[in-house]
């Protein structure tokens, strides 16, 4: 018989009863060794809550803070196996403040065994878990109905708990739900039936449930999907591409179309580990090689022609905050989506979800534990698909960019519909040729300073230079742009990151052409110039900071603004109400307080030969 | 899909996750069944193409003479670059599990020394083939486990963990081990080498061998720095071993399993834990989750 792998998770409130249900399986399916059986009978006696009995507990809760607290504040992995299954579960906190624990759980997991005290019923916390559970994707759920010993085995009770349950279930879009009554510490209907204890249940136990629920993909794609983990160029007679299938079933000989890239080719070879395939399917760890020398990278995802994968920057999502600093609307943040990162910013909270009522909250941030649904804004076209039709490609998690940390995860609901259904087309004629034909390197020179700094006043100079000299070029300045294509943006912080997103791509278009771009914008925030920079190669963004001190340029004053700002008829205006974020690492760092134009420009061409 | 199969196909995704995002990853080679296990993934990982990554190996000077023959005929027949390293202040100290006791020979020889050596060569990803399944504060581990400058084990400060998504950034000094083979049981592990054919240390295979009898374990006489009491005589049992350490520190287990199938069938009827053949486990309660704050593997 072939053994499979179902993995579970179980949640429910505290003390309703999880760990002990979880050493109880560990304990009869044998998964408990002598030695660990012993440690646990002296555990009991110092830590246990069941007197002289063994706390079976005792042998999930594995660090020791945990054992002196009595609570589970992590997710524990524990396995067991019957002869028809690998069973691997995930056990998650009840605990209010671990909901991130618990979502963490559910994202890895095919099924959730919820667990309810018979005493109490239904609670927040059991809604809380259900909505959780199906946000990530879970559509069956086992309603464990525990401590049925200490209600006396009463159905009437029992029935009245499922009957709760499945109205609610029902309502979030739970479909398949399995009620079962047990006793975690007793034991009844874990492993064997107790019809002498409960004569009026016939349906399954709880091990019996998990060795024949069938094992799900969690997605509704059917078409073959997989993103790109690793190109593999051993020498030059191979170049494989590597990933893991997250949909469908791919065989030798299938045509396939890149995203985002839009080009086709047809699967020539199928290696999965030492050994060439002739097909392979979802989950599977594979090397695809193609017919035609096409480029691809890590995050590009090849799939079946016929089904192809679409690509967008702007998305609806639902997200599930993790981190005590809260989110911040507008705020770059890595984003890892299947194998691609980019950076990626919140432009609007849509509402906030109250996840023990379901009921949608107006919300301008979101806190640790919170969900929300959001509109997402990504710096590049990425591939992608809806969460509900392929997880794999789907789901998502945030990193803040400065400690490194995971601070949220998301799942996408749908691109919005700006890029919808967009495809890239594959152009004959790329950069290369067309930079070739101008002669020169196509760069973007970006000039970043306060205002009165000499931005305008040297980008000008060095443009003439250049024009004198054949090359083809074009300047893009603050004032100029905000008059016609930026016409209708403000100074607010928003504005402002909308303004040099737009020069960006802008100035993006123009490299592309094979122009030489001069970009004079004071872009004042660290971030939004490393936003502009993604969007060029290696060595083709060239940041020039042009620096004087603030008493100089306001001196300067060449426009009247800073007198303006000053009276306060100016808001937000850099140097003065509003910060300057000097560049760490600039290509170039002119100093013009301290040269005159000539001599400054003198410094620009020799750092740019 | 088969278990088997799926279990390696996540291992694979981690190992080339590693190789795509780390600046320089190292595999952590133990020589024991798990590091053959994560080695052989290592290969299918990258076919046709070598492994990526060196190997690193420390060496504790304790380790049975069997062990270090057969890391040397994988690297030839293998081809994979092995880093070796131990502890140099250890050595000159002349630190051993006999003369100063199973704590200090581990933190020292052990501990410290992947320590040193990851600094020392600048790696900022190191594979390890721990389990889950094997010790209870491993059941928590993140498979991408963040390690804080001196390569401290935080567990109130890991990452949240979630699908397949995980997180490889880190700032200067501060340092990921992975964990590709979180998920896999023992049984799993000895299923696999069966089905796949993957050489192991002969240590594994039931052989007569000279023991003596220590707290009611089997201690194998495997050189002459095994000082003996006056009472004790070596004998010659049928044992073989389970898993593999520095080898005053590992007991051997009475078997007669000279297969991988009879190997496979003990295991799955084993009545005792793998790591109770692991003396440095018994130094304390939670003395695992001390000793991996610390740095341990």
């Amino acid at each position: 018989m072939i053994v499979d792998l179902l993995r579970f998770m179980t949640c429910g409130s505290v003390d309703d009863g999880k760990s002990t249900l979880i050493g109880r399986l560990l304990f009869e399916t044998k998964k408990v060794y002598d030695d660990q059986l012993r440690a646990l009978a002296s555990d009991s006696k110092a830590f246990g809550t069941q007197g002289e009995k063994l706390d079976f507990a005792l042998l999930v809760d594995g660090l020791q803070a945990e054992r002196e607290q009595g609570i589970t504040i992590d997710v524990a992995y524990r396995f067991f196996a019957t002869d028809r299954r690998r069973l691997i579960v995930a056990d998650t906190p009840g605990h209010e403040q671990y909901t991130r624990n618990m979502a963490t759980a559910a994202s890895t997991v095919d099924v959730a065994i919820l667990l309810v005290d018979a005493r109490k019923g239904i609670l927040v916390q059991t809604r809380r878990h259900s909505r959780i559970a199906r946000l990530m994707g879970i559509r069956s759920v086992v309603l464990a109905v525990n401590k049925m010993d200490l209600v006396e085995w009463s159905k009437e009770r029992f029935e009245t708990i499922v009957a709760e349950y499945r109205v609610f279930a029902e309502s979030i879009g739970i479909d398949d739900v399995t009620a079962i009554p047990i006793s975690a510490l007793m034991g009844e209907n874990i492993i064997a039936p107790a019809p002498d204890t409960v004569p009026w249940y016939q349906g399954p136990t709880l091990l019996g449930w998990l060795e024949h629920i069938p094992v799900r993909p969690r997605g509704t794609r059917q078409g073959f999907a997989m993103p790109v983990q690793w190109v593999s160029r051993p020498n030059a007679d191979f170049r494989g591409f590597a990933g893991r299938i997250s949909s469908g079933t791919v065989q030798v000989g299938d045509r396939v179309r890149v995203s985002p890239s839009g080009q086709e080719s047809t699967i020539a070879r199928l290696v999965g580990g030492n050994a060439d395939l002739s097909e392979a399917s979802q989950g599977q760890s594979v090397t695809l090689v193609l017919a035609d020398e096409i480029d691809i990278s890590r995050g590009d995802v090849i799939a079946a022609k016929q089904e192809p994968i679409l690509h967008s920057s702007q998305f609806d999502a639902d997200l599930i905050w993790m981190h005590e600093h809260h989110l911040l609307s507008g705020r770059p943040y890595l984003i890892q989506l299947h194998r691609k990162t980019a950076v990626a910013q919140i432009t609007d909270i849509k509402y906030r979800v109250d996840i023990n009522s379901g009921s949608h909250l107006a919300a301008k941030t979101l806190e640790m534990n919170e969900i929300g649904t959001v509109n997402l804004s990504i710096d590049r076209t990425v591939p992608f698909a809806p969460y509900q039709e392929d997880p794999g490609l789907g789901a998502f998690i945030l990193i803040d960019r400065l400690t490194n940390e995971t601070v949220g995860a998301g799942m996408i609901r749908h691109a919005l519909r700006r890029d919808d259904n967009i495809h890239t087309q594959a152009l004959t004629i790329t950069k290369t040729e067309r930079s070739a034909l101008k002669m020169q390197t196509p760069r973007c020179l970006w000039f970043t300073g306060l205002s009165g700094s000499g931005k305008s006043t040297m980008a000008n100079l060095l443009e003439q230079r250049l024009f004198a000299e054949g090359k083809h070029t074009y300047l893009l300045d603050g004032d100029n742009i905000r008059h016609g294509l930026n016409r209708d943006l403000g100074f607010t912080e928003a504005d402002r990151v909308e303004n040099i997103r737009r020069v960006a791509e802008v100035a993006k278009l123009m490299v592309d052409a094979g122009l030489i771009v001069l970009v004079s914008f004071i872009s004042p925030f660290r971030e939004d110039r490393a936003m502009a920079r993604s969007h060029f190669d290696e060595g083709e963004f060239f940041e020039i900071f042009v620096d004087a001190p603030l008493a100089i340029c306001e001196g300067r004053d060449t426009k009247g603004l800073y007198a303006k700002a000053r009276r306060g008829d100016l808001k937000n205006f850099t140097g003065i109400d509003s910060p300057y974020e000097a560049p760490e690492t600039p290509e170039l760092h002119l100093h013009t307080d301290r040269l005159t134009p000539d001599e400054t420009l003198h410094v620009l061409l020799a750092s740019l030969r | 899909m088969q278990h088997l199969k799926f279990l390696e196909s996540e291992s694979i995704e981690i190992i080339r996750e590693v190789a795509a995002t780390a600046a320089k990853p190292v595999m952590l080679y133990s020589i024991g069944k798990d590091s053959s296990v994560m080695l052989h993934l290592a290969q299918k990982a990258f076919y046709p193409g070598p492994i990526p990554f060196p190997l690193m190996h420390i060496d504790t000077d304790w380790k049975f003479p069997e062990m270090i023959s057969f890391r040397e005929r994988m690297r030839e027949d293998i081809g994979f670059e092995l880093i070796t390293y131990t502890n140099p202040r250890g050595q000159s100290e002349g630190i051993g599990p006999i003369s100063h006791g199973s704590a200090v020979h581990t933190d020292v020889m052990k501990t410290e020394a992947l320590k040193q050596a990851l600094d020392h060569y600048g790696f900022d990803a190191a594979f390890g083939g721990a389990r889950r399944d094997e010790e209870k504060s491993r059941a928590k581990e993140r498979i991408f486990s963040f390690r804080a400058p001196g390569h401290r084990w935080d567990p109130k400060a890991q990452r949240p963990e979630l699908w397949t998504l995980y997180n490889p950034r880190i700032n200067p000094g501060e340092t990921i081990r992975v964990f590709p083979l979180s998920n896999w049981t023992e049984a799993d592990i000895w299923s696999y080498i069966a089905e796949e054919h993957i050489p192991i240390v002969p240590l594994y295979y039931a052989a007569e061998r000279p023991v003596v009898m220590r707290n009611g374990q089997w201690i194998m006489v495997a050189d002459d720095r095994l000082p003996l009491e006056p009472d004790e005589v070596p004998q010659m049992r049928r044992i073989r071993f389970r898993t593999l350490g520095c080898y005053p520190l590992t007991a051997g287990m009475e078997s007669s399993a000279t297969t991988l199938d009879e190997i496979v069938a003990e295991v799955l009827g084993a009545t005792q834990s793998e790591r109770q053949g692991r003396v440095i486990d018994h130094d304390g309660a939670g003395s695992m989750e001390r000793k991996k704050q610390e740095g341990y593997f």
